[in-house]
C-alpha cells in the first residue's frame, strides 16, 4: 500500500479539492496503481545525477526594469465572477 | 474541386492565381463542418459570421502581400490557445466561459499572417488525456471509425484536419498530444523544440514540457506553419533567442548522406505488429531513397512514462492552482466562506484525470516524499535526456513508431489510468528531452486505421525531421487517402 485513504483525504486537503466518499476510494485504488508502478524509477541509482528541471541549456532570462503596458483594469475584471468594476470580490474573510 | 481538400500550400497558389477564393473555400468548409461534426465532434467554437467576414475582406484586399503567407487560409486552432475576444474553455467546465483579454503570441502571429479563424477544437481538458474522452464538452470522434477515439490531447485539431473541417489546424504537445493523436488520424504534427515557440497566451499544463506546433495534411503545411510561429518571444522568458531558419527550405534536400538511428527500445516484443510492419516498411523506403538506418540503442526509454507521469503532474498541480473562483473562471456560489469556496469551485469545475492529476502532484510534492518522487524523476529525466545526446552522436534523426498500436476503442481505457498512460510511451521521451519530433502516416492497419512514424531530431533541428518526412511522405501513398466519410 502506498497511500492510504486518510492520506488521500490530507492531500486532497492540501489540493483544496472536496472529495466524497466514493471518490476517495477510487482515488486511493488508482494512485496506488500508479505509484507502484512509479516504483520502477528504484530500479535505477541516480545517486550523483543532476536533476533536469528544463531540457534547453537556458540562462536567467533577465530584462531592464522598466513599466510597459499590461492589461486595463477593466480587461482583467471582465472574466471575474464577481466585482464591483474596481476590484475582484470574493466572500467575506474577516 | 473539393475545395476543403486543400492543403495550405495548395490553396495559396489558387487564391495568388485568382483561381479560387477565400471566399468559397471557407464556405465549402463549413458546409463539410454542417454535415460532419453531429459525428465527428471536432470543435467546441465554431466562428461561421466572423470567418466569412475574414475571407471577404482578404478576397476584397488582394493577396500581393508577400509577408501575409497565410492570407485567406482557413485554420483551426486548438482550444488551449489564448484568442482575445473568443471563448477558450481548454475543454474545462472550470474555462467554460472564459474570454481572453489578449491574443497569445501564437494567435498574434497567425493573425498578422493573414489566416482566417474557423474556430476552436475540443481537446481533453487542461490537454491531460490520449483520447479527448477527458473533454467536459464532448468526445471527439475518430474520422477513419468513428467508434474509436482521434487521439489526445489535440484530438479535435487531428481530427478537423483529417476530416477536412478545415485546411490545418494549431495543437499543443506535452508528453505527445499533437503526434499521438496526429498518427492515429492519419496526418501530420510536429511537437517543435521546446523553446522553439513562444508559450505566452499557451493556458499552462507542464510547464517545462508544453509546446504549440502545427497539425496539417502534410509535411510542406507544418513547415508553413512552423516557418509562422517559431521565434524568439520576450514574454515566454523560457523561448529561445536562436535565429529562425526557413523551414521550407529543408524540403528541398534529398535523404543521401543521412544516417537514421533506429532505437531497438522502441521495437519490442509485444507490440502490435501492423505497427511493427509498417514502421519497418517505412524505414526500407527511407534506405531505399539514401538514408542509411542504424541500430541503436535508447538504455532508459522504459522509464519515461513513471518519469513524465511524476513530473506532469507535480507542475500540473502548482500551475492549476490559479483556479481559485477568483479572478476568472467557474465559481461555485454554494461556498460560504473563501476556503469552501475554493474548494467548492475546484470540485466542481475540475473532471476526474485533472483532479486525478493534481492529486498525484501535490502528493509528489508534498513533505517527506519530494525526493522520492520529484527529486528521482527529474534524475531519470537527467538520464533519457544524455541517452538522446549521446545517440545523435551516431546519426542525424531517429525513427519510431508514434503509438505502439493504432487508435482504441472509445471507452477502451477510460476507466484504467494507468493503461492510458502507458499508452503514450513512445512520445514522452523525447518530450522530457525537449527535443523536436514529427509525426507522419507510414501505414494503415488491416481494421483500417493510420499508423503514424515518428522522427526524432536533436534541440533545434526541425528542418532535419521535415526533410525526413517530407521525402518518406512524397514515396509513399498513405497520405493521399481519406476517411471513410462520404
Amino acid at each position: 500500500m502506498k497511500i492510504t485513504l486518510e492520506e488521500v483525504e490530507y492531500v486532497a486537503d492540501l489540493a483544496r479539492l472536496e472529495v466524497s466518499s466514493e471518490e476517495k476510494e477510487q482515488l486511493t485504488h488508482q494512485m496506488n496503481r500508479i505509484l507502484l508502478y512509479m516504483e520502477k524509477l528504484n530500479e535505477l541509482d541516480t545517486t550523483d545525477v543532476v536533476p533536469t528541471s528544463h531540457a534547453i541549456d537556458l540562462r536567467n532570462a533577465f530584462r531592464e526594469d522598466v513599466v510597459r503596458e499590461s492589461l486595463h483594469r477593466v480587461d482583467s475584471l471582465e472574466n471575474a465572477p464577481e466585482s464591483n468594476d474596481e476590484e475582484f470580490v470574493v466572500p467575506r474573510i474577516i | 474541386m473539393e475545395l476543403y481538400r486543400l492543403t495550405i500550400h495548395e490553396m495559396r497558389s489558387l487564391l495568388d492565381s485568382g483561381e479560387v477564393t477565400a471566399e468559397a473555400v471557407t464556405r465549402s468548409i463549413f458546409e463539410r463542418i454542417r454535415r460532419l461534426e453531429p459525428e465527428v465532434a471536432a470543435y467546441i467554437t465554431l466562428l461561421h459570421e466572423s470567418a466569412m467576414e475574414q475571407a471577404r475582406y482578404w478576397d476584397q484586399r488582394g493577396y500581393q502581400d508577400r509577408e501575409a503567407v497565410l492570407a485567406g487560409i482557413p485554420l483551426a486552432v486548438k482550444d488551449v490557445i489564448c484568442t482575445k475576444g473568443v471563448r477558450t474553455t481548454c475543454g474545462s467546465r472550470i474555462l467554460a466561459d472564459f474570454i481572453p483579454p489578449f491574443d497569445s503570441t501564437v494567435a498574434e502571429k497567425l493573425k498578422r499572417a493573414g489566416c482566417i479563424l474557423l474556430g476552436k477544437t475540443n481537446m481533453d481538458e487542461f490537454a491531460m488525456g490520449s483520447s479527448n474522452e477527458n473533454s467536459a464538452f464532448t468526445s471527439t470522434r475518430n474520422p477513419w471509425s468513428l467508434d474509436h477515439i482521434p487521439g489526445g490531447s489535440s484530438g479535435g485539431s487531428a481530427a478537423a484536419v483529417s476530416a477536412d473541417e478545415c485546411i490545418a489546424a494549431m495543437g499543443s504537445d506535452t508528453g505527445g498530444s499533437i503526434r499521438q493523436p496526429a498518427s492515429h488520424c492519419g496526418v501530420v504534427g510536429l511537437k517543435p523544440t521546446y523553446g522553439r515557440v513562444s508559450r505566452y497566451g499557451l493556458v499552462a499544463f507542464a510547464s517545462s514540457f508544453d509546446q504549440i506546433g502545427p497539425i496539417t495534411k502534410d509535411v510542406t503545411d507544418a513547415a508553413i506553419l512552423l516557418n509562422v510561429i517559431a521565434g524568439y518571444d520576450r514574454r515566454d522568458s523560457t523561448s529561445v533567442p536562436a535565429k529562425r531558419p526557413d523551414y521550407t527550405q529543408s524540403l528541398v534536400e534529398g535523404l543521401q548522406g543521412i544516417t537514421v538511428g533506429i532505437p531497438r527500445q522502441y521495437f519490442v516484443e509485444g507490440m502490435d505488429l501492423e505497427v511493427d510492419r509498417s514502421a519497418r516498411e517505412a524505414i526500407r523506403i527511407l534506405e531505399h531513397l539514401g538514408a542509411k538506418a542504424v541500430d541503436v540503442s535508447l538504455p532508459h526509454t522504459e522509464y519515461g512514462v513513471a518519469a513524465y507521469y511524476i513530473i506532469a503532474p507535480c507542475e500540473a498541480s502548482s500551475n492549476l492552482a490559479r483556479y481559485d473562483g477568483v479572478k476568472y473562471g467557474y465559481r461555485s456560489r454554494d461556498g460560504k466562506t473563501l476556503m469552501e469556496m475554493y474548494r467548492k469551485s475546484r470540485s466542481q469545475g475540475f473532471g476526474p484525470e485533472v483532479k486525478r492529476r493534481i492529486m498525484l502532484g501535490t502528493y509528489a510534492l508534498s513533505a517527506g516524499y519530494y525526493d522520492a518522487y520529484y527529486k528521482k524523476a527529474s534524475q531519470v529525466r537527467t538520464l533519457i535526456r544524455e541517452d538522446f545526446l549521446e545517440v545523435f552522436k551516431q546519426c542525424q534523426v531517429l525513427v519510431t513508431p508514434v503509438a505502439p498500436t493504432p487508435a482504441f476503442a472509445l471507452g477502451e481505457k477510460v476507466d484504467d489510468p494507468l493503461q492510458m498512460y502507458l499508452s503514450d510511451v513512445f512520445t514522452l521521451p523525447a518530450s522530457l528531452a525537449g527535443i523536436p519530433g514529427l509525426a507522419v502516416p507510414c501505414g494503415c492497419s488491416s481494421y483500417g486505421l493510420p499508423i503514424g512514424l515518428q522522427i526524432l531530431a536533436p534541440h533545434f533541428e526541425e528542418g532535419l525531421a521535415l526533410r525526413v518526412g517530407y521525402n518518406l511522405e512524397k514515396n509513399t501513398d498513405v497520405h493521399h487517402r481519406h476517411p471513410p466519410l462520404d
